[in-house]
Order: C-alpha cells, then sequence, then structure tokens
C-alpha cells in the first residue's frame, strides 16, 4: 500500500493532547509517524499548510437504512455521505428490516460494510428482539461480534423493569446501552415540540417533559445497575441538568447532542416544514441555549447527527403524517466549527467532540491519531466558504433542514486505513 | 403633465337640465302613477334623488326611489379585479312599474346593460326608461338614453367627471384632454 | 385600497383593512340572500370546488350555496383523511382537481398547515375551510360580521370564548381576526384544554374561572365540545364539564345585559350550552349561519378578482 505524507497541517488529536502544525506519514493502512519534517521518499504528498489534520471523525448515531429501507439510504451510499462529511466511522442504528436484532443481520451489514463501505462501519443492535420491548437480544454474542452498543432508538423500552433488566444483563458484556429517551405515554401524538409555535400552527406537542422523565428513568436504573448508559440527541434543558448531576454523582453516564438540536429551534417548523421534523422535536430557544451550554461544560461527550434519511416521498406530505428524522452526516462539521466560531468552544474541544469522545463514549477502537495506530484520518479546510444544495448531497436522501445555508469549513480529504476515500475537487 | 379641462356644465346649467328632465319623464308617463326612480351607484343615485324632488314639486306624489349596485353584474372581473360592491337597495316592488333608471354619464352602455340585468332580478318592471345627465357617446350595446341632460360629442381618451359635492348635489361637469 | 389575496389561508395573513373590506362586501352580499331570486351573476363560469375530507355539514353547505348563488359551478368532494393517506398523496390529489381547471379550491382537512401544503403546490386560488387545529378563517370573518351587525363596531368590545382552546381552529382564527380588529380576547378552558403559548397570538388574557371570563364580556363565544374527540383523561365527565364551563341561565348574568351568546355549531344542548340560553334572546347563532354564506360569497369574490387579474 502507497505510503502517504500529510504535510505541515494543523494536527489536533485531543486523545494524545496533541495539537501541533507537523507532518503524518502513513505506511501499509498505519501510522507510521507525527513528526516535523518527516521523509517523504516515495510517499504521495498531501499538503496540508493552514488545514487541519484530525482523527477521522466518527459519528456514534446514524441510520444507513440497510437492510430493508434501500430507498432511503443503503450502506454504500450513506458511507459515502460519511466520509464526504470527513466521517470515518459511523455507529448504524438497528431499526432496519429485518431489525438488527440478532448475529446474523449483524454479520450482514458487517459483510456489506467490507464489501461496498466506504467507511468503517460500527453496527449497534437492538436491546429488544424486534425492536418490540419485551425479550431481550443476545448481546454476549453481539459483543464477540464486534456490536459495542444496544439501542431501542427510535422505538424507546417503555417497560422500566425490561430496561432494568437490560442494564444488568448488558453491563458483564461491557455492552452500552444507547437510551433514545422518551416516554411515549407524554409523547402521545405530538409532531413537534409543545410550545407557542404548536399552540400557533394547531399542530399537536411533544412536550419537554416527555424527554426529561424518560432521561431522568433511564439515569437512575444506570445508577441502580451501574451499567453504562448513553443518552442519546438530548434536545430539553431538563435532560442536560439530569445527565450533569448523575455525571457529578459518579453515575456511568454519556451523552450526544445532534448539531441541529445546537443550532435549530422549533420556530424551523414555521411553514409546515416537514424537514424541520425530527425526534425529538426541534426545541425552544431556552432548550437549544441548554445544550449548547452542555457542550461547553463537558456534560455533552459527543456530537452525533442522527443521520435519518427518508425518501421524498416520505416529507412532501402534510406535516402531520411526514416522518422524523433529517440528514446529518454531510453538515454535521460546519455547525460544529461554527461553535468554534461563536466562542463557545475551542477547537481541540470540537475535534474531541467529533473523535475520540464519542469513540470512547461507546468504546469504538477509533477516534485518535497515534503511531502504529490505523490511519483514519480527516484533513479539513477550516476557512472553505460552501453553500448546502439539497439535491446536490451524496446521501440518497435529501431531507436537510439547511438547504441554501451558507457553510464555513469541511473536510478536503478522508482517509480510512491508509486509503484515501474521499477529496474534495 | 397637466391635464386639459373643460366646463361643460355648471352648477346651475345642471339644475336646469334635471328640472327639464323630471318634466320630459312626467310628460311621457303621463304623470306619476307606477313610476319608480332607480338610480346607479355611485352618481346616478345622487341625480336620482335630485329627479325626485324635482318630480315631487310638479306633482306633489312621492315617487318611490331606489339604488341599485352594478357590481355583481359586471363583466370585467379579469380586467378589473374586486372593485368594492356597494348595497342595493330597492325598498319597494318592482312589478308593473315604470323604472327611470338613473346615471350620471351614458357611456358603453355596459353599465346600463348591468343595471337591467340587476332589476330584471328584482322583478318585472313594465318598461325600463334610462335618464342620464351626460350621453358622450362610443356605445358599445345598443342601448339609448329616453332622458338626456346634455349630449357631448368625445374622443375616447377623453374623460367626463361629474363632481358632487359633499351634500352629494352635483357641483359642475367636466371634460378632461389626457 | 383593493384586495390582494389570492388565497385565503388565515386570517394571520390579513390587514384589519382586508377584514374591513371582507366584512363590507359581505354586508352587501347580504342583501341577495333577502331577494326572491337569491342569484347574481358575478362569478358565471368560474368553477368552484369543495374538496372536504373531512365530516362537515354547515360549513360545505355554506360554501356550496354562496358558491351557486354567485353563478359559480360548485362541485364537492369529500373523502376522510386517513383514506388519503391510504391512497394518493394530498398533492397528488390537489393536481388531480387542477387538471380539471377550477378557479377556486375550498378545502377542508384534518391536519393543520394542509391549505397551506395546496396553496404551495396548485395554481388556482385556495381557501381555507378549517385545517386541522389551525384556522378556520370564514368562521371567523362570519362570527366579525355577526359582531358587528349587532354591535356596530368591533373595537374596544370583550370577546369571551370559553371551551377546547387547545383543539379549535375557530379560537385562533378569532383571536387573530378579534386582535387585528381592536377587541380583547378572554380565553376560558378546562386546565387540559389551555395550550401553552395561546396568549402570545394576539390581545389575549387567559381565565380558569369562567365566572371571571365572562364577567362585564360584550360577547359570549361558546365552543362545541367534540364529544367524540375527548378522551377521559381530558375530561372527567361532560357532566362536569357543564358545570364548570357550561353557559347556563345564572352565569350568563355576568355579562353585560345587552352581550351576544355566540356558537359556531352544531350544539351540544345541555352541555357547552344550556338550551334556555341556546333559545334565548341573547343568541345570535342562526345570524351567524345566515351572515356565514354572506361573508363566503365575499371570499369567493374578492379571491376571484385576484385570480382572474392574475390569469389575465
Amino acid at each position: 500500500m502507497a505510503k502517504i505524507l500529510i504535510k505541515g497541517g494543523r494536527v489536533i488529536s485531543p486523545a494524545q493532547k496533541l495539537d501541533d502544525i507537523c507532518d503524518i506519514l502513513i505506511e501499509n493502512g498505519k501510522i507510521a509517524a507525527i513528526g516535523k519534517k518527516l521523509d517523504n521518499k516515495g510517499a504521495e504528498i498531501i499538503e496540508a499548510a493552514g488545514k487541519l489534520v484530525t482523527p477521522g471523525l466518527v459519528d456514534i448515531h446514524v441510520h444507513l437504512r440497510d437492510p430493508g429501507f434501500e430507498y432511503k439510504e443503503d450502506i454504500a451510499s450513506g458511507t459515502l455521505a460519511a466520509v464526504t462529511g470527513g466521517f470515518t466511522s459511523v455507529a448504524c442504528m438497528p431499526n432496519t428490516n429485518p431489525v438488527n436484532d440478532n448475529q446474523a443481520v449483524t454479520c450482514s451489514i458487517l459483510r456489506k460494510a467490507a464489501e461496498e463501505g466506504h467507511c468503517r462501519v460500527f453496527p449497534i443492535a437492538s436491546i429488544t428482539k424486534g425492536l418490540e420491548g419485551e425479550s431481550l437480544t443476545e448481546m454476549g454474542e453481539l459483543k464477540e461480534l464486534g456490536v459495542f452498543a444496544v439501542s431501542d432508538d427510535g422505538k424507546p423500552v417503555s417497560n422500566p423493569q425490561l430496561m432494568r433488566r437490560a442494564m444488568e444483563y448488558a453491563r458483564p458484556f461491557g455492552m452500552t446501552i444507547v437510551s433514545h429517551a422518551e416516554d411515549l405515554d407524554l409523547v402521545g401524538s405530538g409532531v413537534m415540540n409543545d410550545g407557542p409555535i404548536s399552540t400557533e400552527l394547531g399542530l399537536k406537542g411533544i412536550p419537554w417533559v416527555a424527554e426529561d422523565a424518560a432521561t431522568a428513568r433511564e439515569v437512575m436504573l444506570a445508577e441502580f445497575t451501574g451499567a453504562h448508559l448513553h443518552v442519546a440527541h438530548v434536545s430539553t434543558r431538563g435532560s442536560i441538568d439530569i445527565v450533569r448531576q448523575a455525571k457529578k454523582r459518579g453515575v456511568n453516564v454519556t451523552c450526544e447532542a445532534a448539531p441541529h438540536h445546537f443550532t435549530l429551534t422549533d420556530e424551523a417548523v414555521r411553514g409546515y416544514n416537514t424537514n424541520a421534523k425530527m425526534n425529538p422535536p426541534l426545541r425552544s430557544a431556552e432548550d437549544r441555549e441548554a445544550v449548547r451550554q452542555g457542550i461547553a461544560d463537558g456534560t455533552v461527550d459527543a456530537i452525533a447527527t442522527d443521520h435519518a434519511p427518508h425518501h421524498i416521498d416520505e416529507k412532501n406530505v402534510e406535516f402531520s403524517i411526514a416522518m422524523n428524522g433529517i440528514v446529518g452526516l454531510e453538515t454535521a462539521l460546519p455547525l460544529t466549527l461554527k461553535l468554534v466560531e461563536d466562542g463557545l468552544i475551542d477547537l481541540p474541544k470540537a475535534v474531541a467532540l467529533m473523535t475520540s469522545s464519542p469513540a470512547e463514549a461507546l468504546g469504538l477502537p477509533v477516534g485518535q491519531l497515534e503511531e502504529g495506530g490505523d490511519a483514519d484520518v480527516t484533513v479539513i479546510d477550516p476557512d472553505l466558504e460552501w453553500t448546502v444544495e439539497a439535491q446536490k448531497l451524496v446521501s440518497k436522501s435529501k431531507n436537510t433542514p439547511f438547504d441554501g445555508w451558507q457553510m464555513k469549513g469541511a473536510a478536503v480529504c478522508t482517509i480510512v486505513a491508509g486509503k484515501v476515500v474521499f477529496s474534495r475537487s | 403633465m397637466a391635464k386639459a379641462e373643460t366646463m361643460i356644465l355648471d352648477k346651475a346649467g345642471i339644475a336646469r337640465a334635471i328640472t327639464r328632465i323630471a318634466h320630459e319623464i312626467l310628460e311621457y308617463n303621463k304623470g306619476c302613477e307606477n313610476l319608480a326612480l332607480i338610480g346607479i351607484r355611485t352618481g346616478g343615485d345622487h341625480l336620482a334623488s335630485l329627479i325626485q324632488s324635482g318630480i315631487n314639486g310638479i306633482e306633489g306624489g312621492e315617487v318611490p326611489l331606489g339604488t341599485v349596485d352594478i357590481t355583481m353584474y359586471r363583466d370585467d372581473l379579469a380586467v378589473r379585479g374586486n372593485l368594492p360592491i356597494g348595497k342595493t337597495e330597492i325598498p319597494f316592488p318592482l312589478d308593473g312599474k315604470h323604472v327611470v333608471l338613473v346615471d350620471d354619464v351614458l357611456y358603453t352602455g355596459r353599465t346600463i346593460r348591468s343595471a337591467m340585468d340587476a332589476l330584471m332580478d328584482f322583478g318585472r318592471p313594465s318598461t325600463i326608461q334610462l335618464a342620464v345627465l351626460i350621453d358622450r357617446g362610443h356605445r358599445e350595446l345598443p342601448i339609448r338614453a329616453d332622458y338626456v341632460g346634455r349630449n357631448v360629442p368625445t374622443a375616447r381618451e377623453e374623460d367626463v367627471e361629474v363632481v358632487f359635492n359633499e351634500e352629494k348635489t352635483p357641483v359642475e361637469v367636466r371634460l378632461i384632454k389626457p | 385600497m383593493s384586495f390582494q389575496h389570492k388565497h385565503i389561508l388565515g386570517i394571520e395573513q390579513l390587514s384589519s383593512e382586508d377584514i374591513q373590506m371582507i366584512l363590507d362586501t359581505g354586508d352587501a352580499f347580504k342583501e341577495v340572500n333577502t331577494r326572491d331570486i337569491k342569484k347574481v351573476p358575478t362569478l358565471r363560469g368560474k368553477t368552484i370546488i369543495n374538496a372536504f375530507f373531512e365530516a362537515s355539514t354547515r360549513t360545505r353547505l355554506s360554501f356550496e350555496i354562496a358558491g351557486k348563488r354567485l353563478s359559480a359551478d360548485t362541485v364537492n368532494i369529500s373523502g376522510s383523511t386517513s383514506s388519503v393517506v391510504k391512497g394518493e398523496t394530498l398533492e397528488d390529489t390537489a393536481k388531480n382537481i387542477e387538471a380539471m381547471a377550477p378557479d377556486i379550491i375550498v378545502i377542508r382537512h384534518g391536519h393543520s398547515g394542509s391549505a397551506h401544503y395546496l396553496a404551495e403546490r396548485v395554481d388556482c386560488s385556495i381557501i381555507n375551510a378549517g385545517d386541522g387545529a389551525h384556522e378556520h378563517p370564514s368562521q371567523a370573518l362570519l362570527d366579525l360580521m355577526t359582531i358587528r351587525e349587532h354591535k356596530g363596531s368591533i373595537e374596544g368590545l370583550e370577546v369571551a370564548i370559553v371551551g377546547d382552546i387547545t383543539h379549535s381552529r375557530v379560537v385562533r382564527s378569532n383571536i387573530y381576526a378579534l386582535s387585528k380588529m381592536g377587541a380583547k380576547v378572554r380565553l376560558c378552558g378546562p386546565g387540559t384544554m389551555l395550550p401553552i403559548g395561546i396568549e402570545r397570538l394576539g390581545n389575549v388574557e387567559v381565565f380558569t374561572d369562567m365566572r371571571d371570563a365572562i364577567q362585564d364580556a360584550d360577547v359570549v363565544m361558546m365552543l362545541r365540545i367534540q364529544m367524540e374527540r375527548q378522551s377521559n383523561i381530558m375530561l372527567p365527565s361532560l357532566r362536569e364539564y357543564a358545570r364548570f364551563y357550561g353557559l347556563n341561565p345564572t352565569n350568563v348574568q355576568l355579562a353585560k345585559p345587552d352581550a351576544i351568546v355566540m356558537h359556531p355549531g352544531p350544539i351540544n344542548r345541555g352541555v357547552e350550552i344550556s338550551s334556555v340560553v341556546a333559545d334565548g334572546v341573547q343568541n345570535v347563532i342562526l345570524d351567524q349561519v345566515e351572515n356565514g354564506v354572506a361573508v363566503r360569497m365575499a371570499l369567493l369574490y374578492l379571491v376571484s378578482g385576484v385570480e382572474s387579474m392574475q390569469t389575465k
């Protein structure tokens, strides 16, 4: 395999506490050396002066829709969208058809990812068989196959006794429980955040307490069982605060926030914009601010996109019956860099939130730049200005609320295991 | 660009014309039995009221007076859009009446056509006659006035304006050249 | 100034001048309804499709009569929202209707925002005849016409609206309309039926005790409790609802002596309004129905003018 030298970039690897202008030499899929003025004999040179060089970005919450919903996305298109956005690892949710609740589906996803994928794929299996909230999946064997976490994302486990048993069972295997924390009874038939905007639009509301109550329950169960809980897409002030307090008590809990939740509010729904419909919903300005504060103070461990592709026919309908979710892989990086521009966090922190920290949250063996380690590297131009054009997204689905937005910052080169898988022309 | 304006009739001239029309109506209809006046909004209704006073002054009777707004009967919705609709008030039955429609300026005849359609929806008058203060020509329909204050030859691009004061009394008729 | 709206999607988009113009036009059309021959040729040759995807008798009837009295050709189609979901999309349905070249589509639909959805996707005029819990503009306009008829003007009036505020499109449209015309709106309903932030929609004060809400009010508007929609976690019983939120001969006296009592209908006698009040001298419910035809004639006329000019 060819030698690659990434030359003269600002290399940031939070796990190594590295932030310096230097070179990275890649050989045989591994990082051969990190240092100044490395020997470049016979190497392909990637000029990175003025660029950021980071560990390959890690998204621990995506929906690749494969198997079963390939008309929305498949492993090939989803991972291509990932590497275009600078991601080298994605963890995909199990709400496929069939549900990834067993070793066979997990193996087929892994095999397809190896054959057709453009980046690393870490399947997340379901907590309960068929996402039905009734019986546990075989977490022990799933762990042996390389499943690091289980989740009933999108169809939360409502029975607290079952969640308790899931945590107790998962813990000895080192399996992380990823919770989509929502009390479905409180969600009811809501379709957007419950507040003045839902009142104005005459749309049924999802109150913040639906998320807070569920987050509190999950945190208490994690405290009780000692299992590692990862709370997905935290969107409310209350949830952030519950996680913050739990961490102070030493509860084994981590959480993630999605770019749309720290960027948009429920105002975006005005005009019945179905690309502003997702679950959890876009919240109030106050909630958005709390999520941002949670990112700043370390309560939030990871930025994860909840990349949820849907076909145009599933969005081009009345708001109440439109599908939940938006694509996010290709817009997450500039939206996160915006937090740096806004002065909320510094650049190494932003990099950590998209690399080492999410990897650590799920125990994934990625997200850092280490001599001898796998060469997953992303070269980022932090100053590149571009405009989001939904129709030009690489993902099969175009359901983004950011169509037409001016963005700053993009991946210009994405390297997985020493191989350039994406290069911005 | 300043428009050239010529006065066609002054206040006194208008009053004389209205008095003459009142006499002619009575003469033609041999009195005011079964007679009714209906003014076309807006302008014709004020003139109709003056003609009513004139007739009452001559005969001493009370000729019933109504107004009709023809906006609902227009044929030019696509050209002029949703013009405001005024009220039509005809507080007496039209059946068997000799109705004199009153308008200020007779031009293409389309307003009169609309007004006659409106009247037909209210009943079946014995006759419909037409009184106008000014007939400026350029008819587009086979309609003529029975009583005319003054015939004024005009060009199409010219405009005839009847000016009313705050008491709804006509004070002047002007010919406006573009 | 003239009316410029091609669509009537909600009162939110209308100015007080627009509302004034609609009410004045409605007054003029009301006279047509008193004639022996209740028909004028104003919209001859226009085609109006009443697309009702949700059960409605009186609104559809009212729009149909309004269209017919203006000499438009009116066609009704109906279907339940659920069958539309299972079959073709609302967009496909609308495009199919549009291919038959109507000038106006009047839409009633169970989903909030469906009128906006159509207006973005078809070329003809759209009139919202009620979309989910969002707006019901023609109802608010007929309410205003009725209030103006009885009170002379709307400005400065105190209007109490009592009932299920959460699920009511009538309330939202009335809040916008009354606030724009200078009235004050007092809302009251059970705690389960008062949505967050409703006071932000206009000149609104929220009351929890109905007696406070109707004290010295000029207008008391009672909303229909949708018995079929209410689950027992919203209301314990209609009996208790009637006691705390129903209008009866006793509490109606708290309103001004010349107050009028309104209801968008159909009324549930003995629930939100007692029969004595429903049949009492203060009630103007049938005036509302009568004005409904006139105000809908006004809407059809005004949007047709805009639509015809644009097509030309």
